[in-house]
């Protein structure tokens, strides 16, 4: 079969790539597919049969709720449970700002629908204080600097202690690959790979909590 | 917010495909990749059908011939961990390993991971291009750098996935259901190429669910690996990609199956690099005749050439590293 060029499709549709790309320039191109710019469609309401009841475990909590299925984990927390740690970044998997454990493993809260939450153990960073204190990564995070503007650090925190819940005694290496699926617009990365060094030390000598 | 659906979480497979048989069903394996494309509208649907609780499709198991199954919805962390397949299907575990994040590797499935849909940004933005059922493709003259140099026509995607190559070139057969029938692909056919049809990316119907993959018994002699080139060394796709699975007799390599990712809308039989090193020791020369073998016959576009290079630097390196 002769090879067909995309242009034969153009034939009749009134639009030619070559004007569409023309009137749009590249770099509006690559703005217009830049998800964060794509303005949300205003959702439509909702009928109460629609939603589905759930019962979801959050910090050792049950929490039953009613939700939609269309809802993520991250909204829930933030808008229902007013859990705002977990941060909304790029909602689309790119960031690691929504990270969450579930069942002891990092995920990101913004691509996990919440009813598919229903029967997992989920933490989020506030489930990792101790009391009114703070946990041990907590407090390695904030004595190395491991931030500046604090927007990915819930996210880094849980990651960080997903990593040590399967690796108590990572190398360096796996401390970078551990923590590579979430992002710091700040580059505060040297002082998050220390943070999380310390915090598995001390948990090694005995000085986690 | 997004778009609105029903949500079916069955505890059983038989649920599972009944439920399917709706017109408009997605499949929810992990959900990685069916929640972004809900968000970002490349489609909606009326009704996801969740696969994430039932217990029958997860699992990794040795198979009485010294095969192994893998099920669909065992996620990349487990397979990228296990240490069987480390050991006997290297390139699986290398793929895996290698794919995305941390995050999503424990969420991700094997299953959603063959069947993800493609990243081309037109695709995932506001375009309605040509795969998306508009007229045209936006990338051929426009912004193409991460797109194919082999196999385009009409649409100029590369395939997103680490595992496809892999468990292509390790003969893995997908074991696929509907409720109405049971048959089975293999992963080398599974992919459409835009040539058959632009607007598929799989052989699988809506209501046909991959239940589990089947690797055949590693042959003695038997080598693996998958590597990928990403523009960074956090989570990225491939910018090129090549999985091997050669079964060596001494230095001498007896049969070659080495499949490319990066580079073609479906995981990329490179023919030429299987011919330029089957029945030979893998010398320089030989290796140097299968670097340029890999690229022969490309079709790069305005803003991919630097591909070839890629390739052939990747290959070599790769048959040097197997060769051990
Ligand atoms: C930021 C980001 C980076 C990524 N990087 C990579 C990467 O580097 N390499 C890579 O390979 N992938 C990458 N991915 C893609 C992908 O999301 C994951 O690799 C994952 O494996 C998909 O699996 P899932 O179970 O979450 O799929 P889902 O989202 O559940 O499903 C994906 C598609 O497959 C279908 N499907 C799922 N299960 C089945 C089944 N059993 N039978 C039939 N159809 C099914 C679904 O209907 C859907 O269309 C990335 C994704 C994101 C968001
Ligand atoms: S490469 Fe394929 S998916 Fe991308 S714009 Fe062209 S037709 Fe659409
Ligand atoms: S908000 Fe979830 S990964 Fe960015
Ligand atoms: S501290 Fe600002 S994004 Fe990480």
């Amino acid at each position: 079969m002769a090879k067909k060029k995309p242009a034969d499709h153009a034939a009749g549709s009134g639009v030619t790539r070559r004007g569409f790309l023309g009137s749009v320039g590249a770099g509006a191109v690559a703005a217009a597919t830049g998800a964060a710019s794509r303005a949300e469609a205003v959702p439509e309401i909702t009928d109460p049969e629609e939603m589905v009841a759930v019962a979801l475990t959050i910090n050792g909590r049950r929490h039953r709720l009613l939700v939609e299925p269309r809802w993520t984990l991250l909204f829930v927390l933030r808008e229902r449970l007013c859990l705002t740690g977990s941060k909304a970044g790029c909602e689309r998997g790119e960031c690691g700002s929504c990270t969450v454990l579930v069942d002891d493993e990092p995920r990101y809260a913004c691509l996990t629908l919440a009813v598919e939450a229903e029967g997992r153990e989920i933490t989020t960073v506030e489930g990792l204080l101790v009391g009114e204190e703070l946990g041990d990564v907590q407090r390695a995070f904030a004595e190395h600097d491991a931030f500046q503007c604090g927007y990915c650090t819930p996210g880094q925190v849980v990651a960080a202690e997903g990593l040590l819940r399967a690796n108590p005694r990572p190398t360096e290496a796996e401390i970078r690959t551990g923590m590579s699926g979430n992002l710091c617009r700040c580059g505060a990365y040297a002082h998050i790979v220390k943070a999380v060094a310390d915090a598995a030390d001390g948990r090694k000598t005995g000085g986690g909590s | 917010m997004l778009p609105k659906f029903s949500h079916l979480r069955p505890a059983t497979l038989r649920e599972a495909l009944a439920a399917l048989d709706a017109s408009d069903a997605r499949i929810h394996g992990g959900g990685t990749d069916l929640v972004g494309c809900l968000r970002d509208r490349v489609f909606t649907t009326e009704r996801v059908v969740s696969l994430s609780a039932i217990p029958e499709l997860r699992g990794i198991a040795a198979t009485g011939d010294g095969g192994l199954r893998i099920g669909a919805t065992a996620t990349l962390t487990e397979i990228a961990g296990h240490p069987a397949i480390a050991d006997r299907f290297t390139a699986i575990a290398d793929a895996a390993r290698v794919v995305a994040s941390p995050q999503l590797r424990n969420q991700g499935t094997i299953a959603g991971n063959l069947c993800q849909k493609p990243r081309c940004w037109y695709y995932r933005g506001d375009f309605h291009c040509l795969r998306k059922g508009g007229e045209l493709c936006y990338a051929y003259e426009g912004e193409n750098q991460h797109h194919c140099i082999f196999g385009g026509d009409l649409c100029y995607i590369v395939h997103p996935s680490d595992t496809a190559p892999a468990l292509a070139a390790l003969g893995a057969v997908c074991r696929v259901s509907s409720a109405s029938a049971t048959r089975s692909v293999p992963v080398d056919r599974l992919h459409v190429p835009p040539s058959v049809d632009p607007r598929r990316e799989t052989v699988l119907e809506p209501d046909e669910v991959v239940t589990e993959l089947v690797l055949p018994a590693p042959p003695a002699g038997l080598r693996s690996s998958y590597l990928k080139i990403r523009s960074r060394n956090a989570w990225d796709f491939a910018l090129a990609g090549v999985a091997l699975a050669l079964v060596f007799d001494g230095d001498i390599v007896r049969s070659a199956r080495v499949f490319l990712s990066g580079a073609a809308p479906v995981p990329w039989r490179s023919t030429a690099v299987e011919a330029a090193i089957t029945g030979q020791a893998l010398d320089a020369a030989t290796i140097a005749a299968a670097a340029s073998a890999a690229v022969a016959g490309a079709e790069p576009l305005s803003g991919n050439a630097y591909k070839l290079a890629l390739f052939e630097g990747l290959v070599a390196g790769q048959l040097e590293a197997i060769r051990g």
